[in-house]
């Protein structure tokens, strides 16, 4: 319950946040580290509840970055057929849910190719994976328009009573706009956790055998996980491509796949709150040094943060701090909501 | 001797089991059946082929040659998840549990077969979810409190005492719902109290209508609880009946019991 109040209480805080800090810069950079939150927060389901790692997961957040923004702006392209492949621009949010949706069935084909092969495999296969997709964008010209970029990406809009349909452009309205995917991600993501098939995935991760010897699929769940990972990933990439409204094949670049495993183990994988500690952190650390010391500099005290949090709360920083506030509480007093139905 | 609950029908039928593992024969073809309603206990000295018979028969190791059925359909490769969901449960020799995870998390995640929620059940809460979810919530309840774990729910399981772990694990075959449950020596490592109290819950789960085979070497245990003993020894079976005659069957006293000490009294 008081979790719950939690949660409500940042939400608002957060939503209110433009209202009072006008800074057109500062928000900006809110809005990125956002949608790396969202990023981040998928990738928690596959890492911290599967136990899986994928080092392509920038992949899925490309994918869905270059889907929404083709399917918005439309595309011809020559595949070998009698006549061009022509479609249409679509509506923007068509084009947002049409990315959750190819980097679904991404993940779908990933998750049955890499769980046959677990453990070492699947991360071989995520980061080949994900070079393949970066050179697939630089290189077919025709549709991605390779090192060029894809421009004038439209931006995403709403129907607001009274106004219309009005286009989500200013700062704050494209942080507004990326709080509220990232607290619906973060809702689906807990729901799922907290239900059957989170359990299921906890089992595969805690004790594989005897979560088999009570009949859990092993494949199949792995597969739900990477699909619903790589669908929310693809999310934060469409979110991303009509926030920025340019999107490059440095999407698929390493360091992002990095970056938001980073933000999932220093917050602490396998909890829900994790990911959105370590990606305010990490997301706003380069920002708040920025200034402050020479760019080598920063960078060296970035990998020193990373390396403190690994050595001394290894666990990551949510489970440690709740750990702390565990040790206040009484032990009979500890979890009710459980055993109440 | 103690009449089967229901005696119409086997549980389990294995015919002519081998596993070879690279040179070595583990089981060298073994046939027998199991009962519906019966306690059956397999016997024999450390390295006989016990643990492999139950790891085949659930479908954690392959067979070489032979076959095993599970109330008249064959099992033949079937996966582990595939066999637990046709009824056929196991526990393990080595305390297995998911140590991270509270006592009634543990419960509650054994009871996935129980469930049928999906994705977007999950994903959206939808209602029909939430009914299901609070129906497990309950039957979890019920798991722990016939094995006796209610005051310990909210314990993380790696804290509990050896003997409470060993509970925990046949809460959570039971929460597979087992018609035929394997149970692999579950009074390693217990006192005599502990394995008298796990010896009248093994009773009161045939009682609720569930066959059990039992892998064990507390003798006593064996011989007070079993409709039928099973003696393995080096892959072979040598003796099969009621434990009366079982005790006296001399090839049996020659290579497993009788080695100086009254292991069977």
């Amino acid at each position: 319950m008081s979790a719950r109040v939690f949660n409500l209480l940042f939400v608002a805080l957060a939503a209110s946040l433009p209202l009072w800090m006008r800074d057109p810069y500062l928000l900006a950079i809110l809005s990125s580290t956002g949608i790396f939150i969202i990023a981040a927060i998928s990738l928690n389901l596959l890492l911290g509840f599967t136990g899986q790692l994928s080092l392509g997961h920038a992949a899925f957040f490309g994918i869905g970055a270059y889907t929404s923004a083709l399917l918005s702006l439309g595309f011809d392209v020559d595949i070998g057929l009698p006549s061009p492949v022509v479609v249409d621009p679509k509506p923007v949010w068509v084009a947002f849910f049409g990315a959750v949706a190819v980097s679904g069935l991404f993940g779908f084909l990933i998750g049955k190719l890499a769980f046959r092969v677990r453990g070492a495999y699947f991360v071989i296969v995520t980061i080949a994976f994900a070079e393949v997709m970066r050179m697939v964008a630089l290189n077919w010209v025709d549709l991605t328009e390779g090192p060029m970029a894809l421009n004038n990406i439209p931006p995403l809009s709403i129907w607001w009573p009274g106004s219309g349909l009005i286009a989500l452009v200013t700062k704050p309205q494209a942080y507004w706009l990326v709080l509220a995917v990232g607290v619906v991600c973060y809702f689906l993501v807990a729901h799922m956790v907290r239900s059957r098939i989170g359990r299921a995935l906890v089992a595969l991760r805690e004790n594989e055998p005897l979560a088999r010897s009570v009949g859990v699929r092993v494949t199949h769940y792995l597969v739900v996980a990477t699909v619903v990972s790589a669908a929310i990933a693809g999310a934060a990439g469409a979110l991303y491509a009509h926030c920025v409204r340019i999107v490059d094949p440095d999407v698929f670049l390493f360091i992002y796949t990095v970056t938001m495993v980073i933000m999932v183990v220093s917050g602490g994988k396998g909890t829900l709150a994790g990911p959105v500690v370590g990606g305010l952190i990490f997301g706003l650390m380069p920002q708040a040094l920025r200034g402050t010391a020479p760019p080598e500099v920063q960078w060296i005290i970035y990998g020193i943060g990373i390396i403190l949090i690994v050595f001394f709360l290894p666990r990551g920083i949510v489970p440690a701090f709740a750990d702390l506030a565990r040790l206040r509480v009484p032990q009979a007093l500890r979890r009710p909501a459980k055993v109440a139905p | 001797m103690s009449a089967p609950a229901k005696t119409d029908g086997v549980a389990l039928e294995v015919r002519d089991l081998a596993v070879h593992i690279g040179g070595l024969v583990a089981l060298a073809g073994i046939s027998f059946q199991v009962p519906l309603g019966a306690i059956v206990s397999l016997i024999g000295p450390n390295g006989a082929g016990k643990t492999t018979a139950f790891n085949v028969i659930t479908g954690f190791m392959k067979a070489t040659d032979g076959q095993v059925f599970f109330r008249g359909s064959e099992l033949a490769r079937l996966s582990p998840e595939r066999i637990a969901a046709l009824g056929l449960v196991r526990t393990f020799q080595r305390t297995s549990l998911f140590t991270a995870c509270t006592v009634f998390e543990n419960v509650l995640t054994a009871l996935h077969l129980r469930g049928r929620a999906g994705v977007l059940g999950a994903l959206l809460r939808l209602p029909s979810m939430l009914r299901e979810e609070a129906t497990l919530q309950s039957e979890a309840r019920d798991i722990l409190d016939f094995v006796g774990l209610t005051g310990r729910a909210e314990e993380t399981a790696r804290n509990l005492a050896y003997g409470e772990q060993r509970l925990l694990g046949l809460a959570i075959a039971l929460a597979a719902q087992p018609t035929l449950l394997l149970l692999d020596e579950p009074a390693a490592g217990l006192n005599p109290s502990e394995t008298e109290s796990f010896k009248q819950l093994i009773r009161r789960v045939r009682e609720r209508g569930t066959t059990v085979l039992l892998v064990e070497h507390d003798m006593q245990m064996v011989m007070s609880i079993s409709d039928e003993v099973l003696v393995l020894n080096q892959g072979r079976m040598i003796a099969a009946g009621p434990p009366a005659a079982v005790q006296r069957d001399p090839e049996v006293i020659r290579a497993y019991l009788g080695s100086g000490k009254r292991a069977a009294a």
